[in-house]
């Protein structure tokens, strides 16, 4: 075995590919502070007005509100859908359940192109005004098959025999749901919640066909990238990078810590 | 990730009895109703409009019912070079996604075990940029690519580019920008098989005079197989269907069109629904099939 080459190789091409991940998003970050007042292409110089006064350019702020509250209202739609259908799927025998599965695992097979255009098509027939609500039926929908799969993996994961002893204790349906499997369902649910509403945040494909006059982040910026990009918005981009970094890094933390405690325990 | 993870599960279902169905029915019918209506209507809907026909001295935009069979030889005449653009990038795009993907996700999988924080770290950084616009960091490569960037410059300088080449706008930075977005998606699940990998096999094949390389391509390799599945399905579904980075005003131009860029401004800005609905479901058939068939080729039917 040539050890010296298979031992350095690999640990510097996956070096060089995480550099090679990182480098739009370094760009990004980096002209966030360029001191450009309309096209957002050149380097003129840095300054921080632009994060300090993140809300002067035109539309940037009210598209990012537009987001948070589409990612929400999805997420939620999404998530209370989605889960009722994970635990049908995993607990329960019954006709149809790979019928069931197929329906769910299309979606995430259809490029979206389709998913929008289709839904946009189904909206002139029906002659339903494009808007926010529009946008948020959308979402949800490419959102619930992703809500499904990963409240699955959490479900499947669950012992019955907790639930059975919470019965056996005359614990109601109602409250073993509540009192032991929703909450150990939890992190699954979270997990999921998180994911659908980052993806509901960042999507362009499907909301374009679907928004009607309706501004999100992604339609402000695809709007910009012809006329000129302000560095506003890569300053909330960057700001929401950092944002859900410093989320992921302190869940992982903490998960770390539990993991530590429970093997001190046993 | 998502596919790998609707196989997984199956086998645990055993241990349940069958009971109440009547509160899987309740559990499952909220969601199959918003499915029903917003996904499955919407693709009856995209073929009852890609068989439309214009209303006679009608309005830009305006159709009516009809069975124009026709509207499928027209878009099939007018664009097959889209297709082709469309599957030809997508393939590239998976290709090299892979190539990337699979030392890395080998790295952090099995060789970064040992250290569980630079395995977390380096997990973090594979799954960051979905944490950043999609369209931004497409755009941040234009301009790192575009004409009057150093990249540019020392291509020339090196004869690699012709002093009047471009990068932007080619065929070459729309594979570029696909690889590079649908990467995450090529790289979890791959990660994820291999993190599973039980080290003892290689040992095994160790142990049996195989070379590291044998191992590597007797063990490594087949038992990643479900992630590498997942992860080129993952990439080449949305990476064919993808219309923003072969767009001109990102990586692409008028020449590296591919069949979403048509569908988006058929649909949006020359309102010919038909059309744009007739190669939807075009570009949907062609994928389920291509799907199907790779499926059933590399041996994993339990995907579904």
């Amino acid at each position: 075995m040539k050890l010296s080459l298979g031992k350095w190789l690999l640990p510097l091409y996956s070096a060089l590919a995480l550099i090679f991940i990182m480098i739009p998003i370094a760009y990004t970050f980096v002209f966030s502070f360029n001191a450009s007042v309309k096209s957002n292409i050149v380097w003129v110089g840095f300054t921080l007005d632009n994060w300090i006064n993140v809300c002067q350019a035109q539309g940037v702020c009210a598209a990012f509100g537009t987001s948070l509250l589409v990612g929400a209202v999805a997420t939620v739609i999404a998530t209370v859908l989605g889960t009722a259908m994970a635990i049908a799927l995993v607990r329960f025998k019954f006709r149809g359940r790979s019928t069931v599965s197929l329906l769910l695992f299309l979606p995430m097979a259809t490029p979206e192109v389709v998913l929008g255009a289709g839904l946009a098509a189904q909206f002139l027939s029906a002659g339903v005004p494009k808007g926010l609500g529009t946008i948020i039926i959308a979402h949800a929908l490419f959102c619930l098959s992703f809500v499904v799969v990963t409240v699955k993996a959490r479900v499947a994961s669950l012992d019955p025999a907790l639930e059975e002893a919470g019965r056996d204790l005359y614990g109601s349906s109602a409250q073993v749901f509540m009192k032991i499997t929703l909450p150990l369902l939890m992190p699954g649910i979270i997990a999921a919640a998180l994911l659908s509403f980052a993806l509901s945040f960042d999507d362009f494909i499907i909301t374009r066909f679907n928004n009607g006059s309706v501004e999100t982040f992604p339609v402000f910026v695809y709007t910009a990238a012809a006329k000129g990009m302000p560095p506003e918005a890569n300053v909330i981009a960057s700001a929401v990078f950092l944002f859900a970094l410093i989320l992921v890094v302190v869940s992982q933390l903490t998960s770390a810590a539990r993991r530590k405690r429970l093997a001190q325990v046993s | 990730m998502a596919f790998a993870a609707i196989g997984s599960n199956s086998t645990q279902t055993e241990q349940v009895p069958r009971r109440r169905s009547k509160v899987a029915i309740i559990l499952l019918l909220p969601g199959l109703a918003y499915l029903a209506l917003f996904f499955l209507t919407p693709l009856v809907s995209l073929v009852m409009t890609s068989l439309q026909t214009p209303v006679e001295f009608g309005d830009v935009g305006q159709y009516q019912a009809a069975f124009q069979i026709e509207n499928y030889a027209i878009v099939v005449g007018a664009y097959w070079p889209h297709f082709l653009r469309a599957f030809g990038y997508a393939l590239a795009a998976t290709f090299f996604a892979l190539v990337i993907s699979y030392p890395l996700a080998y790295f952090i999988g099995v060789k970064a075990r040992r250290w569980p924080l630079l395995q977390a770290l380096m997990l973090t950084l594979v799954i960051a940029p979905f944490f950043i616009s999609f369209l931004l960091r497409t755009l941040a490569w234009k301009q790192l690519m575009s004409d009057d960037s150093g990249l540019v410059s020392a291509l020339k300088t090196l004869t690699i580019l012709p002093a009047d080449g471009h990068l932007t706008g080619t065929a070459f930075s729309v594979i570029f920008g696909l690889t590079y977005n649908f990467l995450p998606f090529m790289t979890l699940p791959i990660y994820t098989t291999l993190e599973r990998l039980d080290t003892r096999y290689l040992e095994a094949g160790a142990d049996l005079y195989a070379s590291p390389f044998t191992t590597f391509w007797r063990v490594t390799v087949p038992l990643s197989m479900p992630g590498v599945v997942s992860g080129t399905l993952l990439t080449f579904i949305p990476a064919s269907g993808d219309y923003i980075n072969a767009s001109a005003s990102f990586l692409g131009s008028a020449q590296t069109q591919m069949v979403g860029n048509v569908i988006e401004s058929q649909f949006i800005s020359l309102l010919n629904y038909p059309q744009a609905s007739a190669l939807s479901v075009l570009l949907m058939g062609l994928i389920l099939l291509i799907v199907a068939l790779y499926v059933k080729r590399s041996g994993t039917e339990d995907l579904l």
